[in-house]
């Protein structure tokens, strides 16, 4: 009876976690089964390296979008690893236990936040600070950065506190037993042995910023441009997707999932390098 | 006995120590005298106290949130509980050995100078030479003079302990601390590290908590025998191990307790 019991429920999970992957493979088949075709038929170098962008006549040449994308993405890296780091650095080495049992659940509630909350802010905030301070149209790649370097935060400070904290005690001890102050054990050691682990969330941080589509839009401008400084109105991959799929037919319509299939090929690179350099911390062990 | 026990020189000495974690109050005024050049012996059961007083001698109890001490710790003529004294430098003349060897995830050369970098030092050749000079103070440089970039955790656990000694015979230290050096050493290993040890107690000051009787009676010179957070009789070791003054010293030492 028991026993029964036990292989139906194996079937049921068996049955639900088979109808999730298999979704997951249409969608992947969808996309590139509507895209590749459209690269193959404009041609790949065209396709990459065209600036030309316009449906209208027949041109798609995404380059802009796909500097955009790296531009948004590197900004994102600049203003969000550092600080992200920073702060793992301080909760799990300097901060009070009960202050970091109560600071990185909040700081993993902050993933939590609908996109077009933090677009919201960087439209109402941040867009007209840069344009009274800095000059330009304000939604600029400089804002993008931003606002995405803000949201890899949890990202990058989460799966940074858990690799630090990681690190065996006796690594730090022996350094500060050798006379070392906890600032040369962090950078010396401690940061050292965790240094895979760091990496791999800011690449996985790097992962979520070039996917982000909705604050993006709301705060980069959407211009397609080459961008010649940080305060130029800019449009990303996601964000050509999402502003032009309502109208698009045809060829158009392909050339946008094939926009598709290059981000998708970008963050699968972007993941498998993070879940290698994760897999190097465990395996060290 | 107490008249050659004056006649060296008190390297360290622990007068009146008091330790809490919390409200546990883990060791209980305790004294003891640490004598230069020669190897102390702290012995007493699980939990008893021995490897907390032995972390008190360079402080490595500040790590733990919530201690507090009370009582003096001398190392020469200066409390290292005062306010003159820099815990670092402390750790620096009073360093430690732990339970589990453990070398840093670096290279062996980058373990055996990393005292010497913490300390400021950037002279390559001179680090080249304090690397060989401590790894053949730890009796291990024949084995690694060819791999010294090689990673320390690849080493086996013997080596790694050795490694640990090598890298705090480069800081120059005046005390070694080990706590239970050779728990997780085979019998071998263990005869080999304790040869060392009596190597190095001609140039060091050296204090051990171990768990096992004979290694304390076989490498040291004194003798503390500890229960409960107390330091009950603290004493040459021949006098400890053959005729101990206290009931509860020869019931551990006969084996009927601990």
């Amino acid at each position: 009876m028991k026993l029964v019991g036990e292989k139906g429920v194996r079937r049921i999970l068996m049955t639900v976690a088979f109808s999730a992957i298999s979704a997951l493979l249409l969608i992947t088949l969808f996309i590139i089964n509507e895209g590749l075709p459209f690269i193959f038929r404009y041609g790949l170098k065209d396709f990459l390296l065209s600036s030309d962008w316009n449906p209208a006549a027949g041109k798609f040449g995404i380059f802009p979008m796909i500097t955009a994308s790296l531009w948004v993405t590197f900004g994102a890296m600049i203003t969000g690893a550092p600080l992200g780091v920073a702060v793992a650095i301080f909760l799990s080495e300097y901060a009070p236990r009960p202050m970091m049992k109560v600071v990185k659940p909040t700081i993993e509630l902050l993933a939590a936040i609908p996109s077009v909350v933090y677009g919201f802010i960087g439209v109402m905030v941040l867009a007209p600070f840069i344009r009274s301070y800095f000059g330009g149209p304000g939604l600029s790649l400089l804002a993008g950065s931003i606002i995405l370097g803000i949201m890899i935060l949890p990202t990058v400070i989460s799966i940074s506190i858990d690799s630090i904290m990681a690190v065996p005690r006796s690594y730090r001890e022996g350094s500060l037993a050798l006379g070392a102050t906890t600032w040369q054990t962090i950078h010396m050691i401690t940061i050292k042995a965790s240094k895979s682990g760091i990496i791999a969330s800011i690449i996985l941080g790097l992962g979520r910023a070039v996917g982000e589509t909705m604050a993006v839009i709301m705060v980069a401008g959407n211009s397609v441009n080459i961008p010649h400084s940080a305060l130029d109105s800019v449009r990303t991959l996601t964000a050509n997707i999402a502003l032009e799929m309502s109208y698009a037919t045809g060829m158009h319509r392909q050339a946008l999932f094939a926009t598709g299939v290059v981000l998708f090929v970008g963050i699968i690179i972007l993941n498998s390098i993070a879940s290698v350099a994760l897999r190097k911390r465990t395996s060290k062990r | 006995m107490a008249n050659t026990m004056a006649e060296i020189k008190n390297k360290m000495r622990v007068e009146g120590l008091d330790l809490y974690y919390g409200k546990f109050h883990a060791l209980t005024s305790v004294s003891m005298p640490v004598q230069e050049n020669k190897i102390t012996a702290l012995i007493g059961p699980s939990g008893c106290g021995k490897s907390t007083l032995l972390r008190c001698l360079n402080r490595m109890n500040d790590l733990i949130p919530g201690t507090k001490v009370t009582g003096q710790v001398m190392l020469d003529d200066q409390d290292i509980y005062g306010q003159a004294m820099e815990v670092t430098d402390l750790r620096k003349r009073v360093g430690m050995v732990f339970q589990r060897p453990n070398p840093f995830p670096l290279s062996i050369y980058e373990n055996v100078v990393y005292g010497l970098k913490v300390a400021g030092f950037r002279n390559r050749k001179m680090m080249d030479e304090v690397a060989e000079r401590s790894l053949k103070g730890a009796w291990m440089w024949d084995y690694v003079k060819d791999k010294l970039d090689q990673s320390a955790l690849e080493l086996p656990l013997d080596q790694q302990q050795r490694l640990c000694i090598a890298r705090l015979l480069a800081i120059e230290p005046e005390v070694i601390l080990m706590d239970e050096p050779c728990s997780a050493l085979d019998p071998i290993a263990t005869m080999k590290v304790e040869e060392l040890m009596l190597e190095l107690a001609k140039n060091y000051t050296i204090v051990i908590v171990t768990h096992n009787m004979q290694q304390a009676s076989r490498v040291s010179d004194y003798t503390g025998y500890m229960l409960l957070g107390k330091m009950i009789e603290f004493n040459d070791t021949r006098v400890i191990f053959t005729k101990p003054k206290e009931k509860l010293t020869e019931e551990y030492i006969s084996g009927k307790y601990g």
